[in-house]
């Protein structure tokens, strides 16, 4: 590396991207919906995301045409067809391949990334950590419903051991991953999770996303009415979801549940984590989230609360870091060359580039 | 007694241990011959090891370079000159070398060990086994190791390493080349290591003074330089040539060029050498696999860039479903298969042409591609330069065809100055080109140019252009998603129609007397062994026609007409027929497959042989002429 990059204050993941000219009206829902019909099922979780991204862009106030959606295949990856921004609809597992190279060459784009369980994590795993470990500047929306949707209901890499489906009549084999726990091991710069149905925390978490620079991943945890239905109910439930959501806020004791039954969470003596009665703490080492940690090791630690029963499920942002993007670094060392070169690459640097150290002339 | 003898046309084997250095003294030595004004062809054939066991045949490492007072073709069937560095090296060429030719040899390393490690029960330049040659015994190694004595400061291994340059010394004597290049080479290379310097520079000198003093090398040889047409020129290799090319295109067009790569033999040093311009505007990334590779390529070509992707055949294997992507987004990209010996891993390090087949027909659906070949290593310029021509006018991913002989051969290559190169002329859509149902303007990705049959070109940051595109069929026009039965039928034949009907030069014919008695029509790498073997079939009285494909889909207009035009087409091939069947299926002509899959080009002498049996079968009664011919 050359030059290095000044990072005394984060840049926004926004920063070069053109904004509404002063003075125009905002933009509104509406201009971001396309004329397409939308054709996911009845019931689709998928839906209320949809509302919530088109609701939420219009707050960034930048300039629609500078906004990018790339997906792969799946149900969610035919969320690009119904934004009225650019978008393309690839091929099974590569969108953030895609991004990744419209993403470097084009810094004065948002460039989004809609995926799924089956389309990041299994056919598209390779993609997705490379992705993260470089830190691209792409915010990447993983719809989680644990199942496969578009080819009708075979189990997905985070569906739970035992899932009884079409392709797994005695139950499924696999240990499942936890994208967060996969996000984190990656070293992502930016991890949270989200669910369909709260509008209000997924709209939170994707401003937080799209603002970080560097490659942010949200799961969003997503009901399949259809092959799933009911994955995230124990979750969703007013009666249940109280003592298991565990709500992640920045600077403040992690914990779970309401008063009287509220629990926080202490480090034991081995390092490892557990959920105490808020009366049994005191005198404990309780965890404070830090989601601006620079070591992930705690992010890491909250992201195995859940064991796949659901006794605990973190939502909120896991991981907040800054650390150089790849597309900026990569732009750096081109410019870097360029002006090192101290001459513009006109005709004659071609011309001198072709011509090489070794030639000879035949009159 | 030193005499002089003129030669017009030398070939020179330098064959060793992987780890002797061989690729770089035939390197040096190609570079001071093209700086004497030589023709010069090139022939680099290494093991894909990086260090095989050290003696052993399969560590063999040669560099093969013909040059000449006249044009040169090939880097030459057999060697008149064999450098054998060790027992290995004479073992695996032998057979390749003519009896009466030259073979140098390192005797330090002839000792028992090395003997018994390829298999010599006695020691071959002691048995009379080589009576047929012209043996020429030099102890390189220790002589190198005795002329850097007063080195104190190296180890004898040190020292040791220097007699590829006490070699390069010896035979820039033989053959009168100068050595001026190979000293600056070294003095930029070891700039900072002055001893090690001072002793590569002292072993160069050592050979070139014991050419000059030692009785055994008591001629000298001189080969004038060829006529070629005015101009500058330089050496160049294939893969060199098109990492130029695409960044010339990019000149040209104005678009950022972005590589997306992943390594991969024998195509990586286009990557190597494109990560070495970022001065020149570009930008390379390379990707975690290769299907990743083309995913950027494609990415970038989506926000307006010039992508392109570089592999062998086991990586276009792997990019496949993305090609087939980029035929139904129908957005420009080039991707470059240098192609190697398969099927699998096959033969990582040698040539073949076993890729056509898969270029063309090696995707789901119906998605044809523009396909280029280059012929020789230059040529590997002016295809980049057509490849991108072709993919932005008509918005589609061109497979450019090369290999391994032409990415590693070199040869020299008039410079083209440029201003004088032909200008890619790009225009990106910036206004809406219809109306909605409602009679608002509208933008259709979808409505085509009526000559070319594009798609515009509408790239995000566009206002007023915001669309989706994807891999999922879709409406004509609109671009929206359709299933429609009709309007499949009808893009698929849109899609077809397009590269069908991309203009491509006519397919240029060389029969010098007009009434050729057979055409030896040829793709690729080939080039230079037919125009050899053609040459010397004329000489021998035969009447033949040479044409070569840089086109391969579509096909030039004028094809079909050529190949009806000769009583007999030969077409050569480094696989097992491939263009022969697309010539069949296309034309209906009854052509002739010549092919080999040996991993090396063709030889004169193979092709020579395949010309004189197909004008001999179309003779009814072998005439009394036939004889004297051969």
């Amino acid at each position: 590396m050359s030059t290095p990059i000044d990072l005394g204050m984060p840049r926004s993941g926004l920063a070069d991207i053109p904004t509404l000219a002063e003075g125009r009206a905002p933009q509104t829902k509406k201009e971001f919906t396309s004329d397409q019909e939308v054709r996911w099922c009845p019931g689709c979780g998928d839906y209320a995301v949809l509302a919530a991204v088109q609701g939420f862009l219009p707050d960034l106030g930048l300039r629609r045409e500078n906004i990018v959606f790339v997906s792969g295949i799946g149900c969610s990856s035919r969320f690009p067809y119904y934004l009225d921004t650019y978008g393309m609809h690839s091929i099974h597992g590569r969108a953030p391949s895609i991004a990744t190279g419209l993403a470097t060459s084009r810094p004065d784009l948002s460039v989004w990334v809609v995926t799924g369980d089956g389309d990041a994590l299994s056919i598209g795993g390779n993609h997705l950590i490379h992705a993260l470990r470089r830190n691209v500047n792409i915010t990447i929306l993983l719809f989680n419903n644990k199942i496969y949707g578009l080819t009708k209901g075979q189990y997905s890499p985070t569906s739970e051991p035992g899932t009884v489906t079409k392709s797994t009549p005695m139950g499924s084999l696999d240990t499942p991953f936890n994208p967060v726990s996969l996000a984190l091991g990656a070293e992502a710069t930016f991890v949270a999770r989200t669910m369909d149905s709260d509008r209000a925390h997924l709209t939170g978490v994707l401003r937080q996303a799209a603002e970080h620079r560097g490659a942010a991943l949200v799961e969003i945890y997503q009901n399949c009415p259809i092959f799933n239905d009911g994955a995230f109910q124990l979750i969703k439930d007013r009666d249940s979801q109280a003592a298991r959501l565990v709500k992640l806020v920045d600077g403040e004791p992690v914990s779970a549940g309401t008063d009287p039954d509220r629990r926080v969470l202490v480090r034991e003596p081995n390092g490892s984590v557990t959920f105490v009665p808020e009366a049994e703490a005191a005198g404990r080492p309780v965890v404070v989230h830090h989601a601006g940690d620079p070591d992930p090791t705690a992010a890491f630690a909250l992201s195995r609360l859940d064991d796949g029963t659901m006794a605990h499920v973190p939502m909120g942002v896991f991981r907040n870091v800054t650390r150089p993007t790849y597309d900026d670094l990569v732009r750096e060392q081109v410019a870097t060359a360029v002006q090192g070169a101290g001459r513009p690459a006109d005709d004659a640097a071609l011309d001198s580039l072709l011509r090489g150290q070794d030639t000879w002339t035949v009159s | 007694m030193t005499t002089s003898a003129r030669l017009d046309k030398v070939v020179i084997r330098f064959a060793g241990d992987s780890g002797d250095g061989m690729q770089l003294t035939g390197d040096r030595f190609t570079s001071d011959t093209a700086a004497l004004g030589n023709d010069l062809s090139t022939l680099p054939n290494f093991p894909a090891e990086i260090r095989a066991p050290q003696g052993t045949l399969p560590g063999v490492s040669s560099f093969q370079l013909h040059f000449a007072d006249h044009d040169v073709l090939t880097p030459g069937d057999a060697p008149d000159v064999l450098v054998a560095m060790n027992p290995a090296a004479l073992r695996a060429n032998l057979a390749d070398v003519p009896r009466g030719a030259t073979i140098i040899v390192n005797t330090d390393e002839f000792n028992r060990r090395n003997l018994a490690k390829v298999g010599y029960a006695t020691n071959p330049l002691e048995d009379g086994s080589l009576q047929s040659w012209q043996v020429r015994p030099v102890a390189l190694t220790s002589i190198t190791v005795e002329a850097l004595a007063e080195f104190d400061g190296l180890t004898r291994k040190e020292k040791e390493r220097a007699k590829n340059m006490f070699a390069l010394g010896l035979l820039s004597w033989m053959f009168s080349r100068p050595t001026a290049g190979t000293e600056a080479f070294l003095k930029t290379k070891f700039a900072d290591k002055p001893e090690i310097l001072a002793a590569n520079l002292a072993a160069l000198y050592a050979g070139l003074h014991y050419g000059e003093t030692t009785e055994d090398f008591a001629v000298r040889y001189e080969i004038a330089p060829a006529a070629m047409p005015p101009g500058t020129y330089r050496n160049i290799t294939g893969n060199t040539a098109l990492a130029y090319g695409f960044v010339a295109a990019s000149h040209r067009s104005g678009l950022p060029l972005v590589l997306g790569s992943y390594p991969i033999t024998p195509a990586s040093d286009i990557l190597h050498v494109l990560s070495g311009l970022k001065r020149h505007g570009v930008t390379t990334l390379q990707a975690e696999d290769e299907i990743a590779g083309i995913g950027m390529a494609l990415g970038a070509a989506f926000g307006g860039a010039l992508g392109l992707t570089t592999t062998s055949g086991p990586g276009v294997a792997l990019k496949s479903e993305t090609i087939g992507l980029a035929v139904s987004l129908e957005l420009p990209l080039v991707i470059v298969d240098v192609q190697r010996g398969g099927p699998s891993t096959g033969l990582p390090t040698k040539t073949e042409q076993s890729d056509l087949l898969q270029a063309m027909f090696g995707r789901n659906g119906e998605s044809p591609v523009p396909i280029l070949a280059p012929q020789s290593p230059a040529d590997c310029f002016d295809i980049a330069l057509e490849a991108v021509r072709i993919a932005t006018a008509y918005r589609t991913p061109v497979l450019v065809l090369s290999d391994g002989y032409l990415a590693n051969g070199s040869e020299p290559w008039r410079v083209p100055s440029v201003a004088e190169l032909p200008t890619v002329k790009v225009e990106f859509a910036t206004q809406p080109n219809g109306e909605s149902d409602d009679g608002t303007p509208a933008f259709h990705p979808y409505l085509r140019d009526g000559e070319t049959l594009a798609r515009p070109w509408a790239v995000p940051g566009t206002p007023g252009l915001e669309h989706r595109i994807g891999g999922i069929e879709k409406a004509n026009i609109t671009g929206n998603i359709s299933y429609d039965p009709d309007n499949h039928d009808l893009m698929v034949r849109l899609r077809a129609e397009k590269i069908a009907g991309a203009v491509v030069p006519d397919l240029e014919v060389d029969d010098p007397t007009g009434d050729a008695e057979v055409l030896v029509l040829g793709w690729g790498s080939t080039y230079g062994p037919i125009a050899a073997a053609a040459r010397e079939a004329r000489s021998l009285g035969m009447r033949v026609a040479r044409g070569h494909l840089r086109h391969l889909n579509p096909f030039p207009g004028n094809l079909g007409e050529v190949l009806r035009a000769y009583p007999k087409v030969l077409v050569p091939e480094m696989n097992t027929g491939q263009l022969a069947l697309l010539l069949r299926a296309a034309y209906l002509v009854d052509v002739q497959s010549v092919s080999q899959v040996r991993g090396m080009p063709f030889t004169t002498g193979e092709l020579v042989a395949a010309i004189t049996a197909a004008v001999d079968a179309g003779r009814p009664v072998a005439p009394a002429t036939a004889g004297g011919r051969r």
